[in-house]
C-alpha cells in the first residue's frame, strides 16, 4: 500500500491553474522526486500536501487517511515534515531551539506540569534533547548548536531546516529544492543524507529538485510536471528521455 | 527622603505603565502590530471589576470580583481577535492600528454608557492604609502594585519561556509558516494571547484603581505605556516593564525638580532619546519593524 496517494489534485488561483489534475503515489521507503520548469506548480503541490493551500479539487491520502480537510498544524502530528524553498526558520533563535521546536507535537506535559518543571517534564525534556542531538550528529551541526539562525550562512540554514524536519520524527519528509543554492560538496552531502534517511531511518522522501544529478542519484521514481499538469512518471532515465519533458525544458513548443 | 518617597510612588506608577506595556508587547508578538486599545482594555477591566465588586453594584468580595473581571476580559480579548482582528490578517500593519484605535473608542463608549463619565472609586481592601518607617510613608496600594507586578511579570516570563503554549506563541511570532509546519495552531495561539493580554490589562486597571478614581478616559494612559513599550524594545517583556518603571520614576522626579511642563513631556523625551540612540529599544530582541 502507498504511504501517500495524491489523486486528481488541482488548485486554481482565479483563472490560473497552478496545479491541474496531478495524481501520483509514493510507496513506503521510496525516494520520489518532482521535477519541472520554474512555475510548473511543484512547490504548490507541496503546499497542498502540507495543507497550506486548500485544493480546488482532488484528494490527498496519507497512510490510508484522507488528509485533504486537515489544517496545516495537524500535519506534523501525523508524521509529515517539510522544508521550504526559501527557508522558513525561527531566525532569532538558536539552531538547538529551532530543532527542539520540531519536537512540539511530541510534548505531552500540560501547562501546570511545565510551570512546576516536574520530574515528568524533565524526563521528557531529556528525551527531546536526546532526539535532537541525534539529528545534530547526523547532519554534523555540532559547531552551530548555540548559534543564532540569523547569522548563519545560507548552506547551514538549509541544513538546519532539514534538521528541524527530522526532529519532528516524521515518516514522510518533503524536501523543497534541498540542493538549490548549495555548493557541489554541500549537494553531495545532501545526497548522502537522503540515502541515509531512507536506509537507516526508514523514511519516505518526496522532493522537488532542479539539480538533475541529485535526482538521478537518489530517486526511485520521478514525476515531471509543467504548467500544473503531469507530463511523465517513471524512473529518472525514462522521464528524462520522455519527449514531452524534453520539450517542456527546451521549449520546442511540442509539449502537450 | 523626599526623593526616595517620590521614587517609591513613581515605581508603583511605573508598574502600571509596565503592565499595560506588557500587553502591547504580547500582542505585538502575536499579531505583528500595535493594539492601541490596550489602555482602554485596562480601563474596561477596572470598570468590570468595579461592577462585580463595589457594594452599590454586585457587591462580590474584592478578590472574586477581580478574578471574574480577568476571566471576562480574557473572553473579550479572545473574542476581539476571533471576530475582528483575524479578518484583517495579512493586511498592512496600519489596518490593525486604525482598527484598534476604533476599538478603544468603542470600549470607552461602552464603559461610559454603563458607568457614566463621573469618576468612580473602586472599593479595595487596601484603601487609605499606609506603612511608615524611617521618615517615609508607603501606601499599601503602592506596595501591592509593586508586588503584584513583579509576580505577574515573572509568571508571564515563565509562561513564554517554558510552557508548550508559551513556546508555541514565541515560535508563531518569529515565523508563522515555520510554526504551522511544526504543529503550532497559530490562529488559536493568537486568540489566546489577546485573551491573556485582556486579563493582564485588567490587573493593571485594578491596580490603577487602587490609587485613585477611574473614569472612561483613563485609557489614555495607554499612550504613555506605549512609550514605555517602545523604550523597552517592542518585543521584550522585561524591557516593557523596565520602560514603564523608567517613565514612572522620571515623571514625579521631573515634576518636583524640573521646570514647568517638563514632567508631562518626559516620557516622550525619553522615548525620543532611546529611539535616536538605540532604535531597537533597550532590550531589542527582534528586528525593528515600522509601527
Amino acid at each position: 500500500m502507498s504511504l501517500l496517494e495524491v489523486q486528481d489534485l488541482a488548485i486554481h488561483f482565479g483563472g490560473v491553474k497552478a496545479v491541474d489534475g496531478v495524481s501520483f503515489d509514493v510507496a513506503p521507503g521510496e525516494v520520489f522526486a518532482i521535477i519541472g520548469p520554474n512555475g510548473a506548480g511543484k512547490s504548490t503541490i507541496f503546499n497542498l500536501i502540507s495543507r497550506v493551500y486548500n485544493p480546488t479539487r482532488g484528494t490527498i491520502r496519507f497512510d490510508g487517511q484522507d488528509i485533504t480537510g486537515l489544517k496545516a498544524h495537524d500535519i506534523a502530528g501525523l508524521g509529515i515534515a517539510r522544508t521550504f524553498q526559501n527557508i522558513e526558520l525561527f531566525d532569532h533563535s538558536t539552531v538547538l531551539d529551532n530543532l527542539l521546536m520540531g519536537r512540539h507535537t511530541h510534548r505531552a506535559t500540560n501547562f501546570v506540569q511545565d510551570i512546576l518543571f516536574l520530574p515528568k517534564v524533565r524526563r521528557e525534556e531529556r528525551e527531546h534533547r536526546r532526539r535532537v542531538e541525534q539529528v545534530i550528529e547526523f547532519l554534523e551541526l555540532e559547531a552551530y548548536r548555540k548559534k543564532m539562525i540569523a547569522g548563519l550562512p545560507y548552506g547551514v540554514r538549509k541544513v538546519v531546516e532539514i534538521g528541524r524536519a527530522l526532529a519532528i520524527g516524521p515518516r514522510l519528509i518533503l524536501l523543497d529544492e534541498p540542493a538549490s543554492g548549495l555548493s557541489v560538496e554541500e549537494t553531495r552531502d545532501v545526497a548522502f543524507w537522503i540515502e541515509d534517511m531512507r536506509r537507516d531511518m526508514g523514511l519516505t522522501v518526496l522532493m522537488v529538485e532542479h539539480d538533475m544529478s541529485l535526482v538521478n542519484q537518489v530517486s526511485d521514481r520521478v514525476l515531471a510536471v509543467a504548467n500544473g499538469q503531469p507530463l511523465a512518471l517513471g524512473s529518472p532515465a525514462e522521464v528524462q528521455a520522455h519527449p514531452d519533458v524534453m520539450a517542456a525544458y527546451l521549449g520546442t513548443g511540442a509539449a502537450a | 527622603m523626599e526623593l526616595l518617597q517620590l521614587i517609591i510612588g513613581g515605581l508603583a506608577n511605573g508598574c502600571i505603565y509596565g503592565l499595560v506595556a506588557l500587553g502591547f508587547v504580547m500582542i505585538y508578538k502575536a499579531s505583528e502590530g500595535v493594539n492601541f486599545a490596550q489602555g482602554d482594555m485596562m480601563m474596561l477591566g477596572a470598570f468590570i471589576a468595579l461592577g462585580f465588586g463595589n457594594s452599590d453594584e454586585m457587591g462580590l468580595p474584592f478578590f472574586i470580583a477581580v478574578i471574574l473581571a480577568m476571566v471576562l476580559m480574557f473572553g473579550i480579548g479572545w473574542g476581539v481577535e476571533r471576530v475582528v482582528v483575524r479578518r484583517i490578517f495579512g493586511q498592512p500593519q496600519f489596518a490593525l492600528v486604525i482598527l484598534t484605535i476604533a476599538l478603544g473608542f468603542v470600549f470607552r463608549f461602552v464603559a461610559g454608557s454603563i458607568w457614566g463619565y463621573t469618576p468612580l472609586v473602586l472599593e479595595t481592601p487596601f484603601a487609605g492604609q499606609n506603612l511608615r518607617g524611617g521618615g517615609i510613608v508607603i501606601s499599601l496600594a503602592d506596595l501591592v502594585t509593586i508586588g503584584v507586578t513583579l509576580v505577574l511579570t515573572i509568571a508571564l516570563w515563565a509562561f513564554f519561556a517554558f510552557t508548550k503554549i508559551g513556546l508555541a506563541a514565541q515560535a508563531a511570532s518569529q515565523n508563522q509558516m515555520a510554526a504551522y509546519i511544526v504543529g503550532v495552531p497559530v490562529m488559536r495561539i493568537n486568540s489566546l494571547i489577546w485573551g491573556l493580554s485582556g486579563a493582564v490589562a485588567t490587573v493593571a486597571g485594578v491596580l490603577y484603581a487602587t490609587r485613585g478614581a477611574i473614569d472612561p478616559n483613563i485609557g489614555l494612559l495607554g499612550i504613555k505605556a506605549f512609550a514605555a513599550a517602545v523604550i523597552g524594545g517592542l518585543g521584550s517583556l522585561p524591557g516593557a516593564l523596565l520602560g514603564g518603571l523608567i517613565i514612572g520614576v522620571v515623571e514625579p522626579v521631573a515634576g518636583r525638580y524640573a521646570p514647568g511642563e517638563l514632567a508631562k513631556m518626559s516620557p516622550y523625551i525619553i522615548m525620543l532619546i532611546v529611539l535616536v540612540t538605540r532604535p531597537g529599544g533597550l532590550f531589542s530582541q527582534i528586528q525593528m519593524k515600522k509601527v
